[in-house]
């Protein structure tokens, strides 16, 4: 640990101090009580302090919608070509199919709505308390809330996601079956 | 059977099913609680998404094609065609196993429409083939399945469900039409003309504003040209006791001519501009193209300051930019290929041509041999001439054709804002060329679900919570009978035609016993021809027609009457006289009855062609 503990005097001189404090406030006492009762969890830098939780993404939801993507907008066909070989104008017709795809896709399966509602370059003012999540401010970061500042990214926000069913065993790994024809 | 409690609207269409459905105890008056059922079906292998329509597409798989599990839709496993999305994907790929376009067969007068006969190109041996029946009972068991599956508790077998069937339908795709949603169970079924539905739609949307947009002796034209065929329809306003009232007054013929064929026509430009470069396409290709070529239509049909459309026919590899093909739809191939080939500016007089077979047509169904809607509809207008003479607040003009007062368009065709205007233009343009005053346009709703919206609607109007279109039956009936005179050598003998069913027959109706009588013989099947006029609106029961004007009369199918041999001998010869009658779900029903006795028995419309079963 990298905080020193303290030597037997200063922890003489603590007990002193925190036993008339605890005579006298009861405030502090009820506190003290409940660090007695939680054990080494209820200590600041303990073992079991709110350590960051991360946790594992499922999956199959991006597979799934990889596989959609493919079916509809031919996604990982074009991106798993060389498009230097490639003019801009054939990349341009097979983006084509691909937009085309990919934003049916998006439209069938997501509801999007932009973050803010101002148009870009508009000045907006964020109060104190904004979603941090949700608006990400650049630049001049200083001073306290409101901000004040230009809009450079609407942002994106998913209202709905309607995702299809999956039976049940269902290869999803598989994003594009191979095709014979026979 | 439990009280409904939404009244459910099934478009069944030729390319796609919607289906719409009212909660009958939250809407009030014109205030209508409505919802379309986004549809759950297989997307991809393994993969269930809910979709606003069901592509009406059945494919057959092979035993090895698919993994275990991964046809498997909630609820159910395995078993079974694919219907919708991913059957028209892999169907595109493997035509062989694809059933499509099932609907016109159920309307295919040359075939038995209760014969395994689709794919019409597979081999029997190594499929096994769905009749065009069959077809339309999988679209009806899959939107039951998947509507029970989302309302657990309100089996739609319990709800007020109204199926839509083309207007120009015989009686024998009605019947058929009918007898699968009631062997999928629908207790409570009614069958709707698809125009109607598409009218009840724009009088749904309009919260009672209709009544201000339409007045007493307007004549509604309804146009409504889906993925594969063309539906026309007129409708009379009139007045009953100071409050308007919808009569339906004429149906069109039934025309296979859609939105399908000039995406297809469209890429037939592009691949023979491609012919051109030296590049020759397949026929996937050419599934491509004409999928990017109906985007390419919709953009430059309404975008007017677009001039071309690049149009990209990707790789069938995974080497996207290196095999791609790329071309150019331009406003000047649009504008030549549909607007003047499908709705040239034509006269009235005109009339469609019954060429020799070409680019546009299948093996197989009657598609219409003239490509120009326009035509169609003058010979439609042509033909109905006297359409509304009968009614009150309608004069005969005298005119050469009748003079529609409002256009009501439909079908996903009409998006493209410039057909939707040609139309109206040459419609307009006959008008003034009559001294007529024009037609107006009613603006609807969504072109692609109005049908499915107006069926849901009019389920709920039936509970007497609106306006109804009135009319009855849009076709007089007639039954062949073989006059008596001597054989002549190389002279078939004259058929005259007795009628049996009068034009306008309302549901739940029967119409009078004719006096004519047909010896029967008991034990075998005996085969009737059979018509249907959609002019002839004054013929009664009973009127026996020696010679008719052509195009008066219109040949339908054979019709068939069995005497089973139970109480009688085989062999025997009875007499008996025909009953026409109009079920309360809307099919029309002929039965045979003996001059005395309770008995009676039902005459087929659809006809068997081969023996057996």
């Amino acid at each position: 640990m990298a905080e020193s503990t303290p030597s037997v005097f200063h922890r003489l001189s603590i007990a002193l101090a925190t036993f008339w404090r605890i005579l006298v406030d009861p405030q502090f006492a009820s506190a003290v009580a409940a660090l007695r009762l939680a054990g080494p969890a209820g200590l600041p830098g303990g073992p079991n302090t709110e350590a960051p939780s991360f946790s594992e993404v499922e999956p199959n939801a991006a597979l799934q919608l990889l596989g959609l993507l493919q079916q509809e907008g031919r996604f990982i066909d074009f991106l798993e070509e060389d498009v230097t070989a490639y003019g801009d104008d054939e990349v341009g017709a097979a983006a084509r199919v691909v937009h085309e795809g990919c934003k049916k896709t998006l439209r069938q399966h997501f509801v999007i709505e932009p973050v803010r509602s101002e148009a870009e370059g508009e000045r907006v003012t964020l109060a104190e308390g904004f979603d941090a999540s949700a608006v990400r401010v650049t630049g001049n970061v200083v001073g306290q809330p409101p901000f004040s500042g230009r809009l450079t990214h609407t942002g994106w926000r998913v209202i709905e996601s309607k995702l299809p069913k999956v039976a049940a065993g269902h290869d999803l790994s598989i994003v594009a079956a191979a095709e014979v024809e026979l | 059977m439990s009280e409904a409690q939404y009244a459910v609207g099934i478009d069944l269409g030729t390319t796609h099913c919607a289906l719409s459905y009212v909660d009958l105890g939250s809407s009030d008056g014109d205030q209508v609680a409505q919802d379309l059922m986004h549809v759950p079906q297989l997307a991809a292998p393994g993969s269930v998404e809910e979709l606003p329509l069901l592509p009406s597409f059945l494919y057959l798989p092979h035993s090895d094609e698919f993994a275990a599990g991964d046809l498997a839709l909630p609820w159910r496993t395995d078993e079974g065609p694919i219907v919708g999305e991913l059957a028209r994907h892999v169907g595109a790929q493997t035509p062989i196993r694809l059933v499509s376009s099932a609907k016109s067969w159920l309307c295919h007068p040359g075939v038995d429409r209760r014969a395994a006969i689709l794919p019409p190109g597979a081999s029997e041996e190594e499929i096994a083939r769905l009749s065009p029946y069959d077809a339309s009972l999988h679209y009806l068991k899959h939107l039951r399945d998947a509507w029970n599956h989302l309302h657990p508790e309100e089996d739609l077998a319990e709800q007020q469900v109204t199926v839509t069937v083309p207007a120009s339908f015989d009686p024998a795709a009605r019947e058929l039409t009918a007898e699968a949603a009631q062997a999928v169970g629908f207790e409570q079924l009614v069958l709707l003309e698809e125009p109607q539905a598409a009218l009840y739609s724009w009088i749904q949307e309009s919260h009672g504003e209709w009544r201000n947009q339409v007045h007493v002796g307007d004549m509604i034209l309804v146009i409504d040209v889906g993925g594969g065929t063309t539906d026309l329809s007129l409708i009379a306003v009139t007045e009953q006791d100071g409050s308007l009232e919808l009569t339906r007054v004429a149906v069109g013929e039934h025309i296979l001519l859609g939105g399908d064929n000039m995406d297809l026509a469209l890429a037939h430009v592009l691949k023979g501009k491609l012919a051109t470069q030296g590049k020759s396409l397949d026929q996937w290709q050419i599934q491509a193209l004409t999928h990017g070529c109906r985007h390419a239509k919709e953009t430059l049909l309404t975008d007017a300051s677009v001039e071309a459309v690049p149009v990209v026919v990707p790789s069938r590899g995974a080497r996207l930019i290196g095999g791609s093909i790329r071309s150019e739809l331009t406003r000047g191939e649009v504008t030549r290929t549909l607007i003047d080939g499908f709705f040239p500016e034509i006269a009235v007089n005109s009339r469609p041509a019954a060429r020799s077979r070409g680019a546009l047509t299948k093996l197989g169904l009657p598609y219409a041999q003239d490509p120009a809607v326009t035509r169609h509809l003058a010979a439609f207008l042509g033909k109905q001439c006297g359409a509304g003479e009968d009614l009150p607040g309608f004069t005969s003009e005298g005119g050469a054709f009748l003079h529609p007062t409002a256009v009501l368009l439909n079908g996903g065709v009409f998006k493209a804002a410039a057909l939707a205007e040609r139309v109206l233009k040459v419609v307009n343009d006959w008008l003034t060329a009559d001294h007529a005053p024009p037609a107006r346009l009613l603006a609807g709703g969504d072109l692609d679900l109005s049908v499915a919206r107006g069926a849901a609607y009019y389920g709920y109007v039936r509970r007497g919570r609106g306006v109804r279109i009135r009319g009855g039956t849009a076709r007089a009936h007639y039954v062949g009978v073989e006059s008596a005179m001597p054989a002549v050598p190389g002279l078939e003998p004259p058929v005259q035609a007795l009628c049996v069913a009068p034009f306008g027959m309302e549901e739940g109706t029967e119409a009078e016993i004719p006096p004519q009588e047909f010896g029967l013989v008991v034990g075998e099947p005996v085969r009737f021809r059979f018509f249907g006029s959609s002019v002839r609106r004054d013929d009664q029961v009973g009127d026996l027609l020696e010679d008719w004007s052509p195009g008066e009369l219109e040949e339908l199918e054979e019709i068939q009457a069995t005497l089973p041999a139970e109480s009688r001998a085989p062999g025997e010869v009875i007499p008996v006289r025909l009953r026409a009658s109009v079920t309360e779900v809307g099919t029309l029903r002929l039965e045979a009855m003996p001059r005395s006795g309770p008995e009676h028995w039902k005459v087929e419309f659809n006809v068997r062609n081969t023996a057996g079963d």
